[in-house]
């Protein structure tokens, strides 16, 4: 069952890529959508079995790599954890893959997006199962890949390849802290199977790193540094680069390049959450690790007060989202950087339904605004597509935690459990927790102001043009708005619930103290969910009622809107610092240092000193009798003086 | 005696080359009979050599299939035989050089006879060189491997054919010439070059830095390492596409086998001294070439540089003495060959179209050549080393092999895996990606069938040892190992006499 769970995506997406072209556009959308579909239903009843029985499994597939003591298999490992990715991956897959038959209807290249959207479902399949840390790299780059050639997708589109390079390469950039974290692993532990690293890891808690073999531990400040924080720390720029965390965020808005689906799908619920994941099935490793959590704390709640800065001022309907995305991604991070892995899990979970639902949703907005994404340009059109227009409601209310639906659930804990750790980062990031709540809340009631109500501001499209989509993209849209309303009341227990004699996770999720049970008090409680009410009439009135105001409060704050709109400035820094330098350096080495140094004095040079000696050696072959006899003579007297004077 | 395999597999493309000296090249009726012999004949090569690898035992770390021959009065004798090491290497003579064959139609326009005589005795002399177990034999081997090569650059090259032959022959010739000395001065003071006798016997400890050094000139250039790499670009910019491909699937790999056969095997001591050059050399190749590569405009001069990038996470493999480093280094030999040979070709094939190598000619190919721009892909994500191709796990065993000896070489390394997707996804943009503005590019055709198959011959190993290394890994892990054995061995020799 598990094995067919993971290869059904593989072998939709092969059959719709190679023989597309063969069965047809509708029999590729049939067969990938089903496989799929096949697959998210194995994955639900496994995850009922996980949640009933406390079911765990590991199959082995077949040996991988076998190299001295390294030896890694292909493998599928079923616990609590990733039986919880499974559903969220396949279940919204499953959806994503319907939804796109209609909304890539007009595409001339349905089979080819149908085959990377099962291939990546494959491959992030072959990620969240992993028993050891290479196989979740395979996965982890295969997720990178897919996500490249979606977001490439319209290939004629210059920004498309501009951002689909853009994010391997940031990815890569993380990538490459992933793939130290693991030799790390691999140097200390002799292994990278989870289960025989997690079993090791009290024996080497205060183990020193020493960077050369045999030297002594290596200092920083005056302070042997630790193996786990370097691992733990190394393990987290991979993360933050999946996950689009701060300093290495700046691939995620320009994603949104891809069709709308696949930003739905990978640049929402499954792909980037994968940082998450990572850290989260480390938990025995960052456990140990006081320095690596609080640096997952701070990074993550500097995203998400950041990116909720940046989408406040955006005006392209998915860049929002995009940032929104970060944002929340940033929650999920200082949740497991509090020790809250549960909540930090189960805020991924209820996420993954209302944000996949938003961008689904503003796919139908784009597509009923026939490819306008600027959100200056819609407004007053909720009356013409009222499905979409409820649905984007349902998943702004989730987003911003409006009281008893999903979201409310997930991120009021993470900011309770925040302040309840009581710890200086702890309650800083609680607090910035509830700000960016708050924050979240307006740029998503502006998103839905701006786009549904107010006037109608496009000049190309008549109003009247406007409808709604066909059934088979609202249908997913439904599915998605129950799971966005209920996900969080009906799962909490289970996630996040308090009961001593069932715990769900069992040993996926290592706690080293068990959460505490108190409660916060009562104004940490209940100022988020009375800021986010609140903040419904404030943005109604910013951006419907009285836009003068938002206009000289704009005015008023030039510097702090042009930092906001303009992404904090860190494209053009890292072009400044990187992009240019390389390029620079690369044509130096190139032109001055291969062609000026190396040729000009080696090859070049030195066929250049044999042609000149020649040319003057040829000088003494002139032929004439008497000038030989003169340098004869010249070289006699010359050995004959020599060897008087000896 | 048993029936001599090796010097078959050596003989055999010689032998088929001298029948075709006695062929008229009329018509092109005859230049197809020519080229079906040849075919034919580096075919059964690469059978023989498959049944050599299946009759090969893995388990043991002597040399097999050994022959020895009196030659030169038993001052030097012709001796031949593998290992788990050679063995792959002489699959992959085998395996390429039929493939170069086929792709010849359209590019070798004249002398297609001598082109094809040059390439199977290029196929003779590279095989002897993976098997020879002589050092006067190999250095045979490698010298006169030069020589099939200058021709074909020097005769069917690009523009600046005769300058790069030059440069190739001078820069080779000159680390060989030391090589040589190297040898003789073996021969002196062990008195034979038989490598096997050489293993047992260790080389004075005295002598190993010069002799490591000597031998270090001639591969330093082959392989290409910083700063004796600039022929490379030249070389494989002018060569005609089979000869790049031989040049740098099976040509650059002679050094890097040479480092793991004769410096490490011979030199242990020295090459552990000169770990820290070979190290510093390596990630300057990486990190250096890297940089350079992105900023080419000619796709053949990217491909060539991204090759000496590659060759230098091979040496720093080799110098880390471990299980990972080792094996690694040699997957990534493999893997390179498949992978460099087949982007070779991939330009070869754009370039017979329009005939011109600029990046800035092409671009939208995909609406026009979508067969192409797959294999493309599946070859530019093998050569920045994706998990779940050939290049993944060489570079990734290196790496880790690296990491054991040193944390800053590693890291210093693995940005050189950043850099490689940068150069490699924006060459693979700016051809394939984009629209279509060079109007010249609308008749373009794609891939025809004979063009399919090479491709596909060279994806499918790429994916397959990408999923599943076993094959190779099982080949080489008994010699590897008896390889760190031996230099294990020696270096405590060394430091027992020492303390």
């Amino acid at each position: 069952m598990e094995i067919s769970l993971l290869f059904l995506p593989l072998i939709a997406s092969i059959i719709s890529g190679f023989f597309g072209k063969y069965i047809g556009d509708r029999n590729s959308e049939i067969i990938t959508s089903l496989f799929v579909i096949a697959s998210a239903l194995l994955s639900i009843s496994i995850f009922y079995n996980v949640i009933i029985n406390g079911y765990e499994n590991n199959i082995v597939i077949a040996s991988w790599i076998n190299s001295g003591t390294l030896n890694v298999n292909w493998s599928i490992k079923i616990d609590p954890l990733s039986s919880v990715m499974l559903v969220v991956v396949t279940a919204i897959s499953a959806l994503v893959h319907i939804y796109s038959i209609g909304y890539m209807s007009h595409d001339p290249h349905k089979p080819r997006f149908m085959a990377y959207l099962s291939l990546f479902t494959f491959a992030m399949l072959t990620l969240v199962t992993a028993d050891n840390f290479l196989q979740l790299f395979f996965g982890w780059e295969g997720v990178g890949l897919c996500s490249y050639f979606l977001i490439g997708f319209w290939f004629k589109k210059d920004t498309a390849n501009a951002a689909a390079i853009k994010a391997f390469l940031v990815n890569r950039v993380g990538d490459f802290g992933l793939a130290l974290g693991i030799f790390l692993i691999f140097y200390l532990f002799g292994t990278v199977n989870y289960d025989e690293v997690f079993l090791k890891i009290p024996e080497l808690v205060n183990k020193e790193i020493s960077l050369l073999n045999n030297s002594p531990p290596f200092a920083f400040l005056g302070t042997a540094v630790r193996s786990i924080d370097i691992i733990c720390l190394l393990l987290f720029v991979g993360a933050m680069g999946k996950s689009a965390q701060l300093f290495l965020h700046t691939w995620l808005p320009d994603a949104m390049e891809g069709p709308t689906p696949v930003s739905a799908l990978i640049h929402a619920a499954t792909m980037v959450t994968a940082g998450v994941f990572l850290v989260v099935r480390c938990s025995p490793i960052f456990e140990y690790s006081v320095l690596a959590l609080n640096v997952v704390t701070v990074i993550g709640m500097s995203t998400a007060l950041f990116a909720a800065t940046v989408a406040l001022v955006q005006t392209d309907i998915k860049k929002i989202i995009a940032y929104s995305t970060c944002s929340q991604l940033g929650y999920m991070f200082f949740a497991a950087g509090v020790g809250a892995y549960n909540v930090a899990m189960f805020h991924l979970f209820t996420h993954a339904f209302f944000k996949a639902l938003l961008f689904l949703g503003s796919g139908s907005v784009i597509h009923a605004f026939n490819n306008e994404q600027n959100i200056n340009k819609m407004g007053n059109v909720w009356k013409k597509i009222p499905y979409t227009w409820i649905m984007m409601i349902i998943g702004t209310l989730a987003l911003t935690g409006f009281p008893f639906l999903s979201g409310f659930y997930s991120k009021d804990a993470i900011i309770e459990f925040a302040y309840l750790k009581g710890n200086t980062s702890g309650i800083i990031a609680s607090y910035i927790g509830i700000f960016t709540a708050f924050l979240t809340s307006l740029y998503s009631w502006r998103l839905i102001f701006k786009t549904f109500h107010g006037k109608f501001n496009n000049e190309e499209i008549k109003k009247e043009k406007i409808h709604e989509s066909p059934i088979v993209m609202i249908v997913p849209l439904i599915i998605l708005s129950v799971g966005s309303i209920f996900a969080g009341f009906l799962f909490k227990d289970i996630f996040i619930g308090y009961s001593d004699n069932y715990n769900f996770w069992n040993n996926s999720i290592k706690f080293l103290n068990p959460l505490t049970n108190e409660h916060p008090p009562l104004f940490i409680i209940i100022i988020t969910p009375i800021l986010v009410i609140l903040s419904i009439p404030i943005s109604y009135y910013l951006f419907i009622k009285n836009e003068k105001i938002t206009h000289s409060i704009v005015e008023s704050n030039k510097f702090l809107y042009n930092l906001f709109l303009n992404k904090w400035y860190f494209d053009e820094f890292y072009k400044f610092i990187f992009v240019d330098p390389a390029k620079k350096i690369g044509l130096f080495f190139w032109k001055s240092i291969d062609i000026n140094v190396i040729d000009k004095f080696g090859p070049d040079g030195i066929s250049k000193l044999v042609k000149f000696f020649s040319l003057k050696a040829k000088t003494f072959q002139s032929g004439y009798i008497y000038q030989y006899a003169f340098i004869m003579l010249l070289g006699f007297s010359a050995i004959l003086t020599f060897l008087i004077l000896n | 005696m048993d029936f001599p395999i090796l010097s078959s597999l050596i003989l055999l493309p010689s032998v088929g080359a001298l029948f075709l000296l006695f062929a008229k090249e009329s018509n092109t009726k005859s230049q197809q009979t020519i080229k079906y012999v040849s075919l034919f004949v580096s075919f059964v090569n690469f059978f023989i050599s498959i049944y050599l690898w299946q009759q090969f035992d893995k388990s043991i770390s002597q040399f097999q299939f050994i022959e020895e021959k009196i030659w030169l009065d038993g001052f030097i004798n012709y001796k031949v035989g593998v290992d788990g090491i050679s063995i792959l290497f002489i699959i992959l003579t085998t395996f390429i050089t039929p493939l170069c064959i086929i792709s010849v139609n359209n590019s070798i326009k004249s002398r297609l006879k001598d082109f094809l005589i040059a390439i199977l005795i290029l196929e003779s002399l590279m095989i002897g060189v993976f098997c020879s177990l002589d050092l006067v034999v190999f250095y045979l081997f490698f010298e006169g491997g030069l020589i099939p090569m200058f021709l074909i650059i020097g005769i069917w090259g690009g523009n600046r054919r005769v300058y790069s032959a030059f440069k190739f022959f001078l820069y080779t010739l000159l680390g060989s010439v030391l090589m040589l000395i190297a040898i003789i001065a073996i021969y002196l003071t062990s008195g034979t070059t038989d490598v096997v006798k050489l293993y047992d016997l260790g080389v004075n400890p005295n002598y190993q830095n010069f002799l490591w050094l000597a031998f270090f000139s001639s591969f330093a250039v082959k392989t290409p390492m910083w700063p004796a790499h600039t022929w490379l670009p030249d070389a494989h910019v002018e060569a005609p596409t089979a000869g790049s491909v031989l040049l740098a699937a099976i040509l650059l790999k002679m050094a890097g086998y040479g480092f793991l056969r004769f410096s490490v095997g011979l030199f242990p001591i020295a090459s552990e001294f000169f770990v820290p050059l070979i190290y510093t050399l390596s990630l300057i190749a990486i990190i250096y070439t890297s940089l350079v590569a992105l900023m080419q405009q000619d796709m053949k001069k990217l491909i060539a540089y991204s090759s000496v990038a590659h060759m230098g996470f091979v040496t720093l493999g080799i110098f880390t003495f471990n299980q990972q480093g080792l094996e690694g280094s040699i997957v990534q030999m493999i893997s390179h060959g498949l992978v460099s040979a087949a982007l070779f070709f991939s330009v070869g094939i754009v370039y017979e179209r329009t005939h011109s190598r600029l990046i800035e000619t092409y671009g939208g190919l995909v609406s026009l050549m979508p067969k192409y721009s797959i294999f493309l892909m599946i070859f530019t994500l093998a050569a920045i080393g994706l998990p779940g191709t050939s290049g993944f796990i060489g570079e990734f065993l290196i790496l880790i092999g690296a990491f054991q000896d040193n944390f800053f070489v590693a890291a210093i390394a693995s940005l050189g895996v950043i850099l490689g997707a940068a150069y490699m996804l924006w060459l693979y943009k700016r051809v394939v990606f984009g629209k279509l503005e060079n109007k010249e590019l609308l008749t373009i055709s794609d891939l025809n069938k004979s063009e399919m198959f090479v491709l596909a011959c060279l994806a499918l190993p790429v994916i397959f040892f990408g999923f599943y290394p076993e094959p190779i890994l099982k080949t080489i892990e008994v010699s590897v190992n008896n390889l760190i054995e031996m230099y294990n061995n020696n270096l405590i020799i060394l430091g027992n006499n020492n303390g």
